[in-house]
């Protein structure tokens, strides 16, 4: 059975991720600013901490943009190959990104062109299509703010490096970014597949949600990468404490017997995310 | 809290330390990229700016829309070290305060010390708060630049701390 499922209702429902990923924190996001909040014992970093808990609040209940920096708009479909799109997917999806943004009084922030750069305004959005089984459209929205997505790296590491190295150049990327992309952060690493394929990794582990299932490989690298980067005593402005990184997520891939590709994606304290299923 | 007010006077700029909370009130201005490269070059052909740099502080914003019924969208700090190219030679024109969020590269630290004047941390990534502490703006200069355009904002008692001071002491741990 082939079920279609027209443009309109994607761009309503784009538009609807556009406001809620940009106003509304991710709880996950809240529960470990909270905790953060919680056991920081350095008072500027605390209050500091404090404030951002506050915006959020404000942004919530005022129906204001959480920063403003509304982001590069980053699209992941996962398109059931039962679907039939009555129109044009990719118009679809910015028109909802237009209307969204213009309704939420949210910022113009893309340039049409990298080079020659000219007046700003909401769209194209950076858009993910992934064909799977089944009958529905599920599309996760993600507001990439750039002062964090500025910081992001990638290293192509020999297939004999030992597993410290690659833990040292995590923890580096963090340590260069310094206190620049609004921290306590939520590091995205993405490891195996080819370069392009890395970056896109870590970027998706963002969407994971924090206390998701992961292998148990993955967690204690995760739990180890989150120890070692709260040692850097970055903390939120700059101020220093405990709360450097928020998070650690890893997503892994197979990859070539001659290398061992690892990009690393940050987020800022503000992760904007958010998922619907058509 | 330290209160400050607008234009900063050396005098009072002296009394400030890299770490202390402050509050200032006043006139400041938003520039970021764009609108810095546009500063610049109107310093170097010696075109007027279109406003007076002396004991000016720039903020380095740029607002969401105004929504409906409110005075500024969302408002918060950008990365400051992207202006640093920019920023000896508007200190040197007389701007006296930065506002941004991030640190500054070594080159500028000296400068900030040889032109007494001082760099404020603003809470970064809380522009829905920070809107709570304007109290007018406006579009001031290079409008088609939208969200980049200069704004001239009325702020109250905006929550600050002193990021580099006028001895060029950081507050942030700079690793480079």
């Amino acid at each position: 059975m082939i079920r279609t499922i027209s443009a309109q209702k994607i761009t309503g429902t784009v538009a609807d991720l556009c406001l809620k990923a940009n106003l509304v924190l991710r709880p996950d996001m809240l529960l470990l600013l909270e905790a953060a909040h919680s056991r920081e014992s350095n008072k500027k970093a605390k209050k500091a901490l404090e404030m951002i808990i506050r915006n959020a609040r404000i942004a919530k209940r005022e129906k204001l943009a959480i920063c403003q920096d509304t982001g590069m708009p980053v699209v992941f479909l996962e398109l059931g190959n039962g679907v039939r799109i009555k129109g044009d997917l990719k118009k679809a999806i910015n028109k909802g990104v237009e209307k969204g943004y213009k309704k939420g009084y949210l910022r113009s922030s893309i340039v049409a062109d990298a080079l020659s750069r000219g007046k700003a305004g909401y769209t194209p959005a950076v858009i993910h299509t992934d064909i799977v089984r089944g009958d529905k459209l599920k599309i996760a929205f993600l507001v990439k703010g750039f002062g964090c997505e500025n910081k992001s790296a990638l290293r192509m590491f020999n297939p004999t490096v030992e597993p410290g190295q690659i833990k040292r150049f995590i923890v580096e990327a963090v340590k260069k970014a310094g206190a620049d992309a609004c921290p306590p952060y939520v590091v995205g690493v993405g490891i195996g597949g080819t370069a392009d394929y890395a970056c896109l990794l870590a970027k998706k582990a963002l969407l994971r949600r924090i206390y998701a299932k992961r292998s148990t490989l993955n967690a204690k690298l995760e739990s180890s990468l989150l120890r070692e980067i709260n040692k850097l005593n970055i903390g939120p402005m700059g101020l220093g404490g405990r709360a450097t990184c928020l998070a650690v997520k890893i997503l892994t891939y197979p990859t070539h017997i001659a290398g061992l590709p690892v990009a690393v994606n940050l987020n800022c304290h503000a992760l904007r995310s958010a998922v619907a299923t058509i | 809290m330290k209160k400050i007010n607008t234009p900063l006077v050396e005098n009072e700029i002296k009394k400030l330390s890299a770490g202390q909370e402050v509050a200032l009130s006043g006139i400041i201005y938003t520039a970021r990229d764009q609108a810095h490269k546009r500063l610049i070059q109107a310093l170097t052909t010696g075109k007027s700016l279109s406003f007076d740099l002396k004991g000016a502080v720039i903020y380095y914003c740029g607002p969401t829309q105004r929504p409906k019924g409110k005075i500024i969208g969302a408002c918060g700090p950008t990365t400051s070290r992207r202006m640093d190219e920019f920023t000896p030679a508007l200190l040197k024109a007389g701007l006296k305060g930065m506002i941004g969020k991030g640190g500054r590269s070594k080159e500028i630290r000296t400068a900030i010390k040889r032109f007494k004047a001082v760099y404020f941390l603003a809470p970064a990534g809380c522009g829905a708060l920070l809107s709570k502490y304007v109290k007018k703006a406006r579009p001031y200069a290079f409008a088609e630049l939208g969200p980049e355009a200069i704004y001239k904002l009325k702020v109250k008692e905006f929550p600050l701390i002193v990021g580099i001071d006028y001895k060029g002491r950081s507050v942030i741990n700079e690793p480079f």
